[in-house]
């Protein structure tokens, strides 16, 4: 649809834009990325024709940009301006119709039943038919942002040039723009090309990016070729990490803020922890990398106040994470701030541990009850409810862990709980067989990310061995004081 | 009934009424039916056609020309102060036009067009000369950037004025008169003299009332919504120029008018230059007229020169447009 070679331009005598070259086919969203100055407007003004190309050719549709009149390169490619001030007001209706110019003709030009389509078209797509009369100053940036786009599609020309086409939005906005616009890509195969300032933006809306750095390409391709940590911070010099979206193969990247030298060092201490008949709790100075399965706040995240809980076995309401929340709360947790566990054993029997290695120390706490305990391997024929976990593992270390670490540690500690079992002869009731857990179990790997960097946590690294060690030692000792409380042992 | 078709309605009957009382009321009161009435009194006739009629059409050519360019020049430049006065093309056109009658200029081949045309030539280049140091100074082209250039051509040429004026002696002192403004007897000869170049410059204008409405949003904007700016903004300034050097050549300088029409026009009809052309031209006609009919009659019998009652109304919306716009920044 639209063919850059090798154009280089600009405004003075150094070209801004030098040698650039790319494709972009119909229906297709290119994103053009890149700092300040990097020359993303300047390329998007030569190719609308605003500024002077000193070398190369730029070809639409099969035909050189320059043999087309100015009508006719309307009819091809409309443009999004940015938001302006404007001296004298024009209706809505005024500003859309103003999109139809290049397909009138003639002395008196008259309006067909073509333009009044598309302008009706266009504005409902916006959704600014209710504003239609209303004088565009009068309203609001993000809705005078749509009357231009209702503008630039009235146009129906079958390429759009947008540049930073989200500024001074906010994100509803943002959002509901980009969507309309991805829209028009897929539904009528319009071609989007695109300037972004916000990385992320551009990675969930474009096909491909265009990464420009001091005038040339840096790199060109799907989101994920291009919106990489070391290309991002080559170009930008900016220090960021890539991380996955939630819903999309889409990446998305953070800034990584140089803020370390604010931060105070810190070390989670056995005297932290505190076991009371409700609940067995942490609460650390700083908060911790916590990646979790715990009833509130699972998963990953920053948390300071940890919480394993102590419920009747016969605890049973329909919304467990509300009555749990409202629990934390009154006893003056704050929400946000704190991971919540849930045991049936008296939490009085809790076994918290410091263990130290060379590298720093790691601190275990487990609750164990072995009432419901299964041997997964032959837990498919099983035919029972989930019931309050019973062996709750907490993981903290005084150490830097990249995230593969902390997976490596959840293994270690969970091989680690499943030898515990083994060495208590614990059995699963159902088979007869040596039980590998509980049907409810719960594990909590957390770290200060201060400290020794721990690159690994496998079963013979010198974090996976404590771990191991650590998690194996306590939890036969949790499961000892549980065999001791129900009279099983002598 | 559109809004725009109340519009013309509106405007073409306050034009029909002016017409009617600018030729009524005077010294001697003449009935309008004077002019289909084959039996009227002759002096009355006499009066009517040679007197009341030529002056008030001329008004009203001056008018609707200074209207019809000051919203032209104000679309351009997304400037509500523009227009011919302020931007001091109407000097430049006064120049041009106090040249020739200095010089004596005559060529044989343009004969009575020789005044129009040197003072539209006089405005052509002042208005070049004017926007080009203004874009100079500030490449921006801000409203006080464009205003105060206007003003130092405006200071500057009217320097030049004075000068020829000066070296010339007595004959020419009536200039001083023209200057100031006046449509007072000039005649028919002076109508058939600008009156090809008030429709061709209006032509040229309402050509690019679309490219007008689009070049609102800048430029940058109107080059993408397909518009040939170069082409269109010099066949804007051309036309204006025509219109104003016209003017200027039959009434002297008469200033506001181009400030005041399109403002009110605005106010009340829109700013979309598709109609909004054709309304300043009309209402520009219709001011002028009723300005005129004031000039000569509030003291009569003395007269006024008709400048000054347009200067009179025109400074003060002069400022008010300039208040407003820099309180809220748009109209």
């Amino acid at each position: 649809m639209l063919k850059v070679e090798n154009v280089s331009g600009g405004y003075g005598k150094e070209p801004v834009v030098k040698s650039v070259t790319f494709n972009v086919k119909k229906g297709e969203v290119l994103g053009i990325l890149g700092p300040n100055g990097s020359g993303k407007s300047t390329l998007l003004k030569i190719i609308s024709g605003i500024l002077p190309m000193e070398t190369g050719s730029v070809t639409i549709d099969g035909q050189d940009a320059s043999s087309y009149s100015q009508k006719e390169f309307a009819k091809k490619v409309a443009v999004l301006p940015q938001l302006h001030a404007h001296a004298f007001s024009h209706s809505v209706r005024e500003t859309v119709e103003l999109g139809r110019y290049p397909h009138q003709s003639g002395l008196f030009s008259s309006w067909s039943n073509e333009d009044e389509r598309a302008v009706t078209e266009a504005m409902s797509n916006m959704a600014i038919t209710r504003y239609a009369k209303n004088s565009i100053e009068l309203l609001s940036g993000g809705e005078q942002q749509r009357v231009f786009v209702a503008q630039a599609l009235a146009q129906e020309a079958p390429i759009l040039l947008l540049d930073e086409p989200t500024n001074h939005l906010d994100i509803a906005h943002q959002q509901q723009l980009l969507d309309t616009i991805r829209k028009q890509a897929v539904d009528k195969g319009l071609t989007v090309i695109s300037v972004f300032h916000d990385i992320n933006l551009a990675s969930l809306y474009c096909d491909r990016l265009l990464l420009m750095n001091k005038g040339q390409i840096a790199k060109i391709g799907a989101p994920q070729d291009v919106v990489k940590e070391e290309a991002i911070q080559a170009v930008y010099g900016a220090r960021v990490k890539s991380q996955p979206h939630p819903e999309l193969a889409k990446p998305q990247i953070t800034l990584l803020p140089d803020l370390k030298a604010e931060m105070k060092p810190f070390k989670v201490r056995k005297e932290d922890f505190s076991v009371s008949s409700h609940y067995v709790s942490l609460q650390t100075e700083s908060p911790l990398k916590t990646l979790s399965s715990a009833v509130h706040n699972a998963g990953s995240g920053w948390y300071r106040s940890f919480v394993n809980r102590h419920v009747d076995a016969d605890y049973n309401i329909d919304d467990v994470k509300a009555e749990n929340a409202s629990y934390l709360e009154q006893q003056g947790f704050r929400l946000t701030d704190t991971v919540g566990m849930m045991t049936a054993v008296t939490t009085e029997h809790a076994e918290v541990e410091e263990y130290a290695g060379e590298f720093g120390t790691v601190l275990i706490a487990v609750t164990a009850g072995v009432g419901n305990a299964v041997d997964v391997s032959q837990a498919l024929p099983r035919d029972q409810k989930p019931r309050v976990g019973t062996i709750n593992t907490w993981v903290i270390v005084n150490g830097q862990l990249p995230d593969e670490a902390f997976i490596q540690a959840m293994i270690t500690a969970t091989e680690a709980k499943t030898k515990a079992l083994q060495t208590e002869s614990i059995t699963d009731p159902l088979t007869g067989t040596i039980a590998t857990g509980t049907s409810t179990d719960s594990l909590l790997v957390a770290a200060t990310q201060q400290g020794e960097y721990l690159p690994y946590a496998g079963p013979i690294t010198p974090l996976g061995k404590l771990i191991g060690h650590g998690v194996y030692d306590c939890t036969v000792r949790a499961i000892r004081a549980y065999k001791k409380a129900k009279g099983w042992t002598t | 009934m559109s809004k725009s078709s109340v519009a013309y309605i509106v405007s073409a009957a306050a034009l029909i009424v002016a017409v009617w009382l600018g030729v009524s009321i005077g010294s001697v009161k003449i009935p309008i039916s004077t002019l289909w009435n084959a039996g009227a009194d002759a002096t009355a006739t006499n009066i009517l056609w040679k007197i009341r009629l030529p002056r008030v059409v001329l008004a009203g050519l001056v008018g609707a020309s200074l209207a019809i360019s000051g919203a032209a020049f104000q679309g351009l430049l997304k400037n509500p102060l523009a227009d011919p006065y302020t931007l001091g093309v109407s000097s430049g056109a006064s120049v041009g036009a106090v040249m020739t009658l200095f010089f004596g200029i005559s060529i044989p081949f343009l004969g009575t067009y020789t005044l129009p045309i040197f003072s539209m030539i006089g405005a052509a280049l002042t208005m070049f000369l004017v926007l080009g140091f203004a874009r100079l100074v500030d490449r921006a082209m801000k409203m006080e950037t464009i205003i105060l250039t206007g003003i130092i051509f405006g200071s500057f040429l009217g320097s030049v004025l004075s000068l020829m004026i000066a070296l010339t002696g007595e004959e020419l002192r009536q200039i001083i008169g023209w200057l100031l403004g006046s449509v007072s007897m000039r005649g028919w000869n002076y109508i058939t003299m600008i009156l090809p170049f008030v429709v061709i410059g209006s032509l040229m204008l309402w050509l690019n009332r679309r490219e007008l409405n689009a070049m609102l949003f800048g430029e940058e904007r109107a080059h993408h919504l397909g518009v040939n700016v170069k082409r269109r903004k010099f066949s804007i300034l051309i036309g204006g120029s025509i219109l104003t050097g016209s003017a200027v050549a039959v009434s002297g300088t008469i200033g506001f008018v181009g400030l005041v029409v399109p403002h009110m026009t605005r106010l009340l009809w829109g700013s979309d230059h598709r109609h909004l052309l054709t309304l300043s031209f009309m209402n520009g006609a219709t001011l002028l007229i009723i300005c005129d009919l004031i000039a000569r009659t509030i003291i009569s019998p003395t007269e006024l020169p008709v400048g000054v009652i347009t200067a009179f109304i025109g400074a003060p919306v002069f400022a008010f447009i300039f208040y407003k716009q820099r309180r809220t920044g748009g109209m």
